[in-house]
């Protein structure tokens, strides 16, 4: 099951014309994953409002995706574009490491 | 050496314990039945010592000989690498994860890829494992090597807890697992999982000795179980693992009073007029060129004349160096090669390690089932193991040929100079005929000898046999024994024409005085006939003188009654008539 999030704003045309795919990989509603939504959400509002598409995937749904897309902990939070991948682990409470995982900072900066 | 008893006591062992067969030989000999069932076992070890192979092994032979499938989750290598890695051990796992017999999992875990910003669990690999185990019903599960997490996670505490849970999981999942570990600074692994893992831990090492590599295993702890504790060396051939348990032959084998040929008939009657037991072992030993292998190819010869298979193991000469000598005295070993009887295998010593030479001659005896072994020579192992190590070998090579019945001829070269009654490698105590070749150094020569120093079970010749080497092949001779010893080689021939001589001098003596007699006799009787001519003329003589006198005195009486008749005288009285 994925489950979609599309962006808030409606304007689906970022301004440098970069969209952030994000897939953020869990198993099964358990604190720590919707701690982690959470969490992925508010940081894309902040610092990529309408440049972001989030997938959640359910692990316990689709158990095979786990090993297709090398997932080992959960939540693991995948960007899927810009390339190259980068893979982050935890329930993204800490933001500072978010933003440098995704490279979001370099990039605003 | 101890001699496990693998056979009673493991029995009780398997009641309170129910083991699983890994399928490896001699793994499952010496844990007594195999690794614990549904529970975690851990294989460390160094780099490269094999601990990859065992586990993958205990998978296929699972898939494959007891119908039990199972996962493959590697850390380190891809499915890819993996199969191709495995393939050169006769593991097909392209074809098993076809069948859905094998699953192979990678697990790359790239630390510089990943960002860590929280709590986090290992579910992921949770659900791969779980998804994997129920995609083909598996019961066996390898966990290669899990430590690899150590390196990819930061957060110990977690991955720790997380390990824990893991294994827990494994056991409530019925699944037999091997986890491996490599080998760390004072423990048996780098992050300690034998923490968690604990009721079975075997440790393989691979050490470097003189240029030479051994691979050993050893349980280390086997909780509710005996097993063997000794280290057992082990080999990875292109047929997988085998583990060669040292003690678990025992001295067992049947034995058989059948006697065979030595190929030389003046040995035979030296070992009871009938040769040697079948299936037993015999050392030959002596210094170089005292002619060993010349013995062994009449041995040989005799086996594939009763149309025996034979194997001959030659650690130092080539096949074709071993048929041109031995035409030399008369053996031609060609025809029997083509017919099949006779094989081959011409290695050096120092091609590899003890334990491979040992499998290596236990796979080609397992091939060509020969009834008679030659191992020329024994002494040459030395170069590739210690003496303990080369006795402990042949001790095993002994057993396996014993219970298979087969004779062997073992030759062993003795250094010059020592004793020649001691083997350098001290297994004459494991052989049941020895026999001595000895030179015998005498008057400015060597030579040959050869003596029976022992033979288990049958009344041997007590004596010294010189021992020649002609183009017909051996021929054993009676030492001369003269008042300086044993005379061999030219000194015996010395003696010999010595007594040849005196021989004919006395004949010679003979001839003389039977002549002297003859002579005698002639001059005896050459002196009657003269006597007897002499008496027959004397008697002839005095027969007429007697008979003329008896001729005068008729004539006397005759003329004595003439005169009285014409006397007229009365004296007719006197004529008595």
């Amino acid at each position: 099951m994925t489950d979609v999030q599309a962006s808030d704003d409606s304007d689906s045309a970022p301004p440098d014309g970069k969209v952030w795919e994000l897939r953020l990989y869990v198993a099964g509603q358990t604190p720590k994953s919707v701690k982690a939504f959470a969490n992925l959400k508010k940081i894309c509002e902040e610092h990529l409002a309408g440049q972001y598409r989030i997938e959640v995937i359910d692990l316990i749904d689709n158990p095979r995706l786990a090993r297709d897309d090398q997932i080992v902990a959960i939540p693991t939070l995948v960007r899927k574009l810009p390339k190259p991948m980068r893979k982050i682990i935890g329930d993204l409470a800490n933001t500072e490491r978010v933003l440098k995982g995704l490279e979001i900072r370099t990039v605003l900066v | 050496m101890a001699v496990v008893a693998g056979g009673h006591a493991g029995n009780i062992a398997e009641r309170a314990l129910p083991k699983i067969r890994t399928g490896i030989q001699g793994l499952d000999e010496i844990t007594g039945g195999g690794i614990p069932l549904g529970r975690p076992t851990l294989v460390c070890g160094t780099a490269g010592c094999g601990k990859t192979l065992l586990a993958m092994e205990f998978l296929v032979r699972g898939a494959t000989q007891f119908n039990e499938p199972g996962v493959f989750m590697a850390f380190e290598e891809t499915a890819a690498e993996l199969t191709q890695n495995v393939r050169s051990l006769g593991f097909d796992l392209d074809a098993l994860v076809e069948q859905k017999k094998i699953a192979l999992d990678y697990v790359r875990i790239e630390r510089s890829e990943i960002e860590e910003t929280g709590e986090y669990d290992l579910e992921g690999l949770f659900v791969r494992l779980g998804c994997a185990i129920d995609f083909i019903g598996a019961k066996r599960v390898v966990l290669d090597t899990i430590e690899s997490l150590f390196s990819g996670f930061s957060n110990e505490a977690i991955l720790r807890a997380e390990l824990r849970r893991l294994f827990h999981w494994l056991k409530a999942k019925g699944v037999t697992a091997i986890i491996t570990g490599e080998r760390g600074d004072g423990q048996f692994t780098r992050h300690g999982l034998e923490e968690y893992v604990s009721d079975c831990v075997i440790l393989l090492d691979h050490r470097v000795s003189e240029n030479l590599s051994t691979r050993r295993l050893r349980i280390v702890k086997y909780r509710g179980s005996v097993h063997g504790t000794n280290e057992y060396p082990f080999l990875i051939d292109e047929t997988g693992i085998s583990v060669l348990p040292i003690t678990s032959v025992g001295l067992c084998h049947e034995v058989s009073s059948e006697r065979i040929s030595t190929g030389i008939a003046r040995l035979d009657d030296m070992l009871g007029g009938k040769g040697y037991y079948r299936g037993s072992s015999i050392l030959v030993s002596g210094t170089a060129g005292s002619g060993k292998t010349s013995m062994a190819a009449h041995f040989t010869d005799a086996a594939c004349r009763r149309g025996d298979k034979c194997l001959y193991f030659a650690f130092e000469e080539s096949q074709g160096q071993m048929v041109r000598n031995m035409r030399s005295i008369g053996i031609d070993l060609e025809p029997r090669i083509t017919q099949g009887l006779l094989h081959f295998h011409a290695a050096r010593p120092t091609l590899s390690g003890l334990e491979m030479h040992l499998t290596t001659m236990h796979k080609w005896i397992n091939d060509i089932q020969p009834r008679t072994v030659v191992v020329d020579p024994i002494s040459n192992f030395t170069a590739a193991g210690t003496t303990t190590e080369v006795k402990a070998m042949l001790i095993r090579l002994i057993d396996f040929l014993k219970s298979k019945q087969i004779t062997t001829v073992f030759i062993d070269l003795t250094s010059g100079g020592g004793p020649t009654e001691q083997t350098d490698i001290g297994v004459s105590s494991l052989m049941d005929t020895w026999l001595l070749l000895r030179d015998i150094e005498l008057s400015g020569e060597r030579n040959r000898s050869l003596y029976v120093l022992k033979s288990r079970g049958m009344a041997h010749s007590n004596q010294l046999r010189e021992f020649l080497l002609t183009d017909r092949g051996v021929d054993l001779l009676g030492v001369y024994l003269g008042s300086e010893g044993v005379l061999t080689g030219s000194a015996r021939l010395a003696q010999e024409s010595r007594e040849n001589a005196e021989c004919i001098a006395l004949g010679q003596e003979i001839e003389a005085r039977q002549r002297e007699l003859q002579r005698l006799r002639q001059v005896l009787e050459s002196q009657i006939t003269v006597m007897r001519a002499d008496f027959q003329a004397k008697e002839e003589e005095l027969a007429r003188t007697i008979a003329q006198q008896k001729a005068r005195v008729e004539r006397f009486a005759l003329d004595r009654r003439e005169m009285a008749h014409s006397r007229k005288s009365d004296t007719q009285q006197g004529d008595g008539r």
